[in-house]
């Protein structure tokens, strides 16, 4: 919460300021900031839990393992093998790290005293979005050859020619320039309005309950806490949306590249 | 944007939509850690496990349906000698219950047989004995009628041939007179 929050007499909903993070402790980097502390931590935990499961791995399963799998089976079977088909199994490794990645950076945003998603900072849904788009053309060119690859985007056949004039430079800028930046903002932006949300509802819970409790204002602290608990729940369920998603259109985009079948 | 921007300033607040660059170190450095460790080491290790299950699960089906496979063979083949058991059974029966009629019949013929022999030894003893009988007979009478006819005649019928002769011209006449054989 901002000083002219608490300062003032009024209420005033959290804005985007409560993204902006000073280093963790006073002297510190300027870079050692939470939202960083927290993405190494998230990646810390992910390769913990990861290893625990699957480092070892039973043909009976046991313990982790039943979760690992479960993770494993949900984006082998509900995102590689819908877009990648036989190619599965060998983009799993990408996939897999992307989703539980992005899972557990999203699941922060409402795991207590951490509460901070980290997709929320644009930088982070940047650095998959490229990645997954380096590798988009570099497939691309690569099963399809240069040309191919920007013929079989820019000019889909069977469609009448006047259209062309029309529908290249659509999809060049569609599938180049927009698509990894959409990409990663859809991450980024559902990330960023739901922990705005969650921060709008608490403060005002807290606010009215206990900065300026006053019998008219009660009820209104009440309904703040109660809309903070329901939006927890539909924001865990949006981080895992999102986290699907994010995985599902890398997929896409990298079936896309290695067939030209559209 | 615009919009956003404008709030931004008003708030003093960053523009959210400018990544930082410590942050997008820190990130790639973190997707990098994470894709070698749980991408290149850890998910061929799961993937392998699950493909080595698959092959456990589809070997224990297959060995199970060939086990079944080859139970039902074992309880056709079972069922089929019961039945044919049976049928042996049944003919060897059959086979018995005509044996055992045979051995009577024969027996009951053999029994016919031997009775039939004795019948016919007796008669033959009894045809014997009575030609026995006939001829001591004859003798005697003949001797007896000689002996009664010299002495009411009187006279001894020196010529033993002619007596003979008579007797047995007499006796002839006799037989030739069936109520007086019988």
């Amino acid at each position: 919460m901002t000083p002219a929050t608490l300062l003032a007499d009024d209420f005033t909903a959290p804005g985007p300021s409560i993204f902006d993070f000073p280093p963790i402790f006073a002297g510190g980097p300027s870079w050692l900031t939470k939202p960083v502390l927290f993405a190494v931590v998230g990646a810390v935990l992910v390769i913990i839990f990861a290893w625990s499961a699957f480092a070892k791995p039973q043909l009976v399963p046991r313990g982790m393992q039943n979760i690992g799998e479960k993770g494993y089976e949900f984006v082998r079977d509900q995102v590689a093998r819908p877009f990648l088909g036989k190619d599965a199994e060998r983009w799993m490794p990408l996939l897999l790290s992307l989703f539980f990645l992005i899972l557990l950076w999203n699941f922060f945003g409402v795991i207590p005293l951490i509460q901070m998603p980290i997709a929320s900072h644009i930088a982070f849904p940047f650095v998959f979005a490229i990645t997954i788009y380096v590798i988009k053309i570099y497939l691309g060119i690569k099963h399809q050859g240069f040309i191919g690859y920007f013929k079989n985007m820019m000019f889909p056949p069977g469609l009448p020619k006047p259209i062309y004039v029309l529908l290249a430079p659509i999809e060049f800028m569609s599938n180049l320039i927009i698509a990894p930046f959409t990409h990663a903002v859809r991450l980024f932006a559902n990330m960023f309005a739901g922990h705005l949300i969650l921060a709008f509802f608490s403060a005002v819970g807290f606010w009215f309950l206990f900065d300026k409790l006053t019998p008219l204002g009660a009820p209104l602290g009440v309904l703040g806490v109660g809309m903070t608990i329901a939006m927890t729940g539909f924001e865990m369920f949006i981080q895992f949306l999102q986290a699907f998603l994010f995985t599902l259109l890398a997929a896409m985009y990298i079936g896309g590249s290695l067939h030209s079948d559209h | 944007m615009a919009i956003a921007a404008t709030l931004l300033a008003a708030e003093g607040a960053e523009n959210p939509l400018i990544p930082h660059t410590y942050e997008l170190v820190v990130g790639s450095f973190a997707f990098l850690v994470v894709f070698l460790v749980v991408g290149k080491i850890l998910t061929p290790r799961i993937q392998k496990t699950l493909a080595e299950r698959t092959e456990v699960i589809e070997g224990g089906i297959k060995k199970a349906e060939d086990l079944q496979v080859e139970a039902q063979q074992t309880l056709e083949q079972y069922r089929a000698q019961l039945a044919e058991a049976r049928q042996e059974a049944a003919r060897l029966r059959e086979e018995a219950r005509e044996q055992g009629a045979q051995i009577k019949a024969e027996l009951r013929e053999e029994a016919q047989a031997e009775a039939r022999r004795l019948v016919e030894a007796a008669h033959a003893q009894i045809e014997a004995d009575r030609q026995q009988a006939v001829a001591q007979l004859r003798a005697e009478i003949g001797r007896l009628s000689v002996e009664l006819a010299g002495r009411i005649v009187g006279e001894s019928l020196e010529d033993e041939a002619r007596q003979r002769r008579t007797v047995d011209r007499f006796l002839e006449e006799i037989e030739a007179r069936p109520e007086a054989v019988r």
